[in-house]
């Protein structure tokens, strides 16, 4: 039971991106198109999975009995780095329909603070193996939940000529994911 | 070796970070629900730019090319252990308010983007000038936006009392979570005004239609967005990437 609590707290309440202020470049950059939008959350979903699986391990089994958990920035930004790189080959050799659609997010996620950041969630929360994966897949749910609202409104205020020219783009994008974010604000019941 | 004191300046007005090349969103947003905040986290981040600029820039001639941008994210990473144990030891109450926004100061876009674009090109005083300058910019930008915040939504500047609440309710909102996103889109908004207006005034009728859209494509989530124009070989771009080159499997033709 309190795992599924997790995940919809992860997903909806604690919204990675509406609440948390997690991963908005790519938010606010890549929603352009709702198709482009929905490969960006995929890829999103897929590596911070996987990232949180082995900083989690690397973590518990490397950092800790060596008494270095100080470095953990420097080990976490490693791990992702590579797990990114790694999943690129792999993808490229063992998917490569998937790879066309997903590829060219896969360099973006590097320096995109939700997956770093989910995984110093997990490990500030205490999180075993088990609560940080529900905890990854639900965060990062939750980032393509959002990007894909964010790039259905967009689609639809592109097309307004009427907005102010000041407004159009990034102005707009950021009052809209406000507006998200405060009727992200009304799942805050859902959880005691 | 340029002079030191325009570099600075770059930093704070006509390169600022926050407002002109729009880069590192996240802190941005998330911290500054008060003035006190914006100036701790954009200091932590100063403090990283300038030892993460000063470091690249005297190791660039030993780092190659091709390994570079993770050669950055060690020497950066370097740097934020560094000031997140500062932190936590001589300010425990700024380290509580900034939360996990320090240790993800080594994916804010500005430090890799200043250290691609500046420190590894120049000399070391010209990029820890630079580092200087482009940090100061991103605390003024910070202090700024979390004063806005705080007097709203608290009727407070840095805890003294502005607002008092006998004649102003404050606005809870403004420093919750959708109040940074409101609060900064419409100061974005505000900026971008000016900037149309000032340009109609120079160029008169020549100014062509203004579409924010066009600024805002998939180069808004990378951290080399505002120096690759649009991307060419020489630096990493996934836009320009040369389209997966792996031809669909086709085994049953290869079979006959």
């Amino acid at each position: 039971m309190s795992l599924i609590m997790l995940f919809i707290s992860a997903l909806l309440v604690h919204n990675i991106l509406l609440s948390r202020f997690l991963g908005c470049c790519p938010f606010l950059g890549v929603s352009n198109q709702l198709e482009t939008a929905k490969g960006m959350g995929v890829a999103v979903v897929f590596v911070i999975t996987f990232a949180s699986i082995m900083t989690w391990l690397s973590y518990t089994f490397i950092l800790v009995p060596l008494h270095l958990e100080y470095l953990y920035t420097l080990a976490f930004i490693l791990i992702i780095a590579a797990l990114v790189q790694f999943v690129e080959i792999v993808l490229k050799k063992v998917m490569p329909g998937l790879y066309k659609s997903l590829g060219i997010f896969l360099p973006l996620i590097t320096t995109n603070c939700a997956v770093l950041g989910v995984a110093v969630i997990n490990m500030n929360e205490k999180y075993g193996l088990i609560e940080s994966i529900v905890n990854a897949i639900g965060s990062s749910c939750g980032f393509l939940l959002a990007i894909v609202i964010m790039a259905g409104i967009r689609e639809r205020i592109e097309a307004n000529t009427e907005m102010p020219a000041a407004l159009r783009g990034l102005p707009i994008a950021l009052i809209t994911a406000g507006l998200m974010s405060i009727a992200f604000m009304g799942f805050n019941g859902l959880i005691k | 070796m340029q002079n030191p004191l325009k570099l600075i300046k770059n930093g704070i007005f006509s390169e600022n970070p926050t407002f002109v090349l729009v880069l590192g969103m996240c802190p941005t947003l998330a911290v500054t629900s008060s003035a006190m905040n914006g100036i701790g986290m954009g200091l932590a981040a100063t403090a990283v730019l300038i030892g993460s600029n000063f470091a690249i820039s005297a190791l660039r001639k030993l780092i190659p090319d091709e390994i570079r941008i993770p050669a950055f994210i060690v020497v950066i990473a370097g740097f934020v252990t560094v000031v997140q144990l500062l932190i936590s030891a001589y300010a425990p109450a700024l380290d509580k308010a900034l939360g996990i926004f320090i240790p993800l100061i080594v994916v804010n876009c500005i430090i890799l983007a200043r250290a691609e674009a500046f420190a590894f090109k120049s000399g070391v005083i010209d990029s820890v000038f630079d580092g200087l300058g482009m940090g100061l910019g991103f605390t003024a930008a910070l202090t700024f936006i979390g004063a806005i915040r705080e007097i709203l939504g608290n009727g407070t500047l840095f805890g003294a009392t502005v607002l008092s609440p006998s004649f102003y309710q404050p606005a809870l909102m403004v420093i919750l979570a959708p109040g940074g996103f409101i609060t900064l889109g419409i100061l974005m908004g505000v900026m971008r005004n000016r900037k149309i207006k000032r340009e109609k005034a120079l160029r008169g009728s020549a100014y062509p239609e203004y579409d924010g859209w066009k600024d805002l494509d998939a180069c808004g989530g990378c951290a080399l967005k505002g120096l690759c124009s649009g991307g060419n070989a020489s630096v990493v771009c996934a836009k320009s990437a040369p389209a997966p080159s792996i031809p669909a499997p086709n085994t049953k033709e290869a079979d006959k």
